[in-house]
């Protein structure tokens, strides 16, 4: 179809242009106004029906600071920062192994991502607790010889059940890291004369953990709150705590709240943390070069998938 | 003249897709040679069959006195554990077409790696060494980037650098130009004749036509898996007997 020029009343003739420095005048967004203003209206009823419903509040700030409450949040601290050791350990030995070149070291990877990635970590700690009712004893042979419930504790139990399923989170993750290096700085290697071993700790593994570490420290967040389910197997963590106080004094929403406030601190500090090692590891991968905007410009930024 | 490098009948196949179909090549010391041929015809996967990057299903390439990744045992070649196959690939410096630099390392860094890990010098040595190869490919102010920081043309001038800190015998390059904007090519190239003239001996794929004629000593054309044509630069490029040649030069001249 041919382009004619078409004349609607809208036309502009060029001899009423105006010069460069007319005045612009910017759209503007009543309807964001109102929104926020709802949102705004929302949160005060909120927080209003907090501040007059039935909470005692002085409760809250009491036991707040209260020792069993602290001695439990150093527990919970303690639970997810071996767990959380335990499960990068794990990560890394079976993310290897998953890309072994042996098809039974493997296999083994894949069975053991099925099994604890395939089961719900609270019936994994459960498991954990009871495990001396398979095996009433621990014997390896000139290492240990003893009862399994000395040995398997509550705190045992719950780093090893928190551990071990976050391991199996961890392996897909260090093999999609290790798989995300291109394959022709492996063959680089391999033609400088680097044997696979050297490959892997010197060109691999440090890329694989700067791929990683984003992940790492949502780990770190989702373990600190999941070490609560710790309190199922009678282990000591502020949860737990804090329940064994309202059981006696029926305070149960002030002691909880009294939780909430703490693992909110925890996870801040947690999301504080891990800006900065993002930023520090990020400095030379191509990833993190968009994020110069500061700590809170970051932790207010559209949450990536699967951040717990 | 004594010989760096010997294929003897190399084969090798994908599947059921046959690739090279029994090649043999000699190279002498200080000689360079270019390898022409279409896409596709298994230049790269010879090249690489050379340095043991791909095992060969089908005879072997001999490495200034040993044969790679095989030991001559009782008239049977053994397989070489992978340590002292690397031994040997570090006697061959490979430059690839996408430059293959370590991203986390500086261009120092990449250029020290094999020096300090495969040949065990102090960081102090390997980087006065490759300080001075920086230098001699224009790359040494360039020293503390990170190649995500350079163009091209500047990744592959240190992917050589990084090559040469082995002191190969023999170093190989799998079009290295091919992956530069046009106005980089000049600048490799250039580094690569300083070093044909310094007496490295060189194994180039290429599709640089010019390049193959003032550089190469022999230039030999692979087609479909086989070499079809080898000889001096000027009797190849100007006159080559084999007719699927000459279509092939004709279409890469025109
Ligand atoms: N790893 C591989 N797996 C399967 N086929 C391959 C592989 N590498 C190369 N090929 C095939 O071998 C043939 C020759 O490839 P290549 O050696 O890269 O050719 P050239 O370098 O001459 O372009 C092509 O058909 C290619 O598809
Ligand atoms: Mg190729």
């Amino acid at each position: 179809m041919p382009h004619l020029p078409h004349s609607s009343p809208a036309a502009l003739p060029l001899i009423d242009l105006p010069g460069p420095d007319v005045t612009v005048r910017r759209l503007r967004h009543p309807g964001r106004w109102v929104s926020g203003g709802i949102v705004l209206l929302l949160l005060a009823v909120i927080v209003r029906a907090f501040a007059v419903g039935q909470i005692q509040w002085t409760v809250v700030g009491q036991f707040l600071t209260a020792g069993v409450i602290v001695t439990g949040f150093g527990w919970t601290l303690l639970i997810s920062a071996c767990a959380l050791a335990l499960g990068v350990v794990l990560g890394f030995a079976f993310g290897i192994m998953r890309l072994s070149e042996n098809p039974i070291l493997r296999f083994a990877a894949w069975l053991y991502v099925w099994v604890f990635r395939g089961t719900p970590v609270l019936l994994q700690l459960l498991i954990w607790f009871n495990i001396a009712l398979v095996f009433p004893r621990l014997y390896l042979p000139g290492l240990i010889d003893a009862r399994m419930v000395d040995v398997v504790t509550p705190f045992v139990a719950a780093v090893l059940g928190l551990g071990v399923n976050e391991g199996s989170y961890l392996t897909e993750v260090v093999r999609g890291g290790i798989g995300s290096v291109d394959r022709g700085q492996k063959e680089a290697a391999h033609t400088l004369g680097m044997t696979p071993g050297q490959t892997m700790r010197r060109i691999i593994l440090p890329q694989t953990v700067r791929l990683i570490l984003p992940v790492l420290g949502n780990s770190a967040i989702g373990m600190l709150k999941f070490s609560s389910l710790a309190a199922t197997i009678a282990m000591g963590e502020m949860l737990n705590a804090a329940q064994r106080i309202y059981f006696i004094n029926g305070a149960v929403i002030e002691l909880l709240f009294v939780c909430a406030v703490w693992y909110l601190a925890g996870t801040t500090v947690l999301s504080i943390g891990q800006y900065y090692l993002e930023r520090h590891f990020g400095r030379d991968a191509a990833t993190a070069t968009s994020d110069r905007r500061g700590f809170w410009a970051w932790a207010r930024r559209p949450a990536a998938r699967g951040e717990a | 003249m004594s010989l760096a490098v010997k294929a003897v009948g190399i084969r090798k196949s994908f599947g059921s897709h046959e690739v090279l179909k029994g090649l043999d090549l000699e190279v002498a010391y200080g000689e360079v040679l270019c390898i022409l041929g279409p896409s596709g015809s298994g230049k790269s996967t010879f090249l690489r069959c050379i340095n043991h990057l791909e095992t060969p299903n089908g005879g072997y390439v001999w490495v200034d006195g040993a044969i790679m990744g095989y030991e001559l045992n009782r008239g049977a070649l053994q397989e070489l554990p992978v340590k002292r196959l690397r031994a040997q690939q570090s006697q061959l410096g490979m430059v690839f077409q996408h430059f293959n630099l370590f991203a986390h390392r500086t261009v120092l860094g990449n250029v020290i790696e094999g020096p300090m890990v495969v040949r065990g010098l102090s960081r102090d040595e390997a980087e006065a060494r490759a300080m001075g190869l920086l230098e001699q490919v224009g790359m040494a102010a360039k020293a503390s980037s990170y190649p995500s920081q350079l163009s091209g043309g500047q990744k592959q001038r240190v992917a050589i650098a990084r090559a040469l800190a082995m002191e190969p015998r023999v170093m190989l390059f799998d079009e290295p130009t091919s992956a530069l904007d046009p106005e980089l090519v000049g600048e490799v190239l250039e580094v690569m004749r300083n070093l044909a003239r310094g007496g490295t001996t060189m194994i180039v794929v290429t599709h640089e036509i010019g390049f193959a004629r003032e550089v190469a000593d022999r230039v030999v054309v692979m087609i479909d898996g086989e070499i079809r044509e080898m000889g001096a630069p000027q009797q190849v490029l100007s006159d080559p007997g084999d007719p699927r040649v000459r279509t092939f030069l004709s279409r890469v001249l025109a």
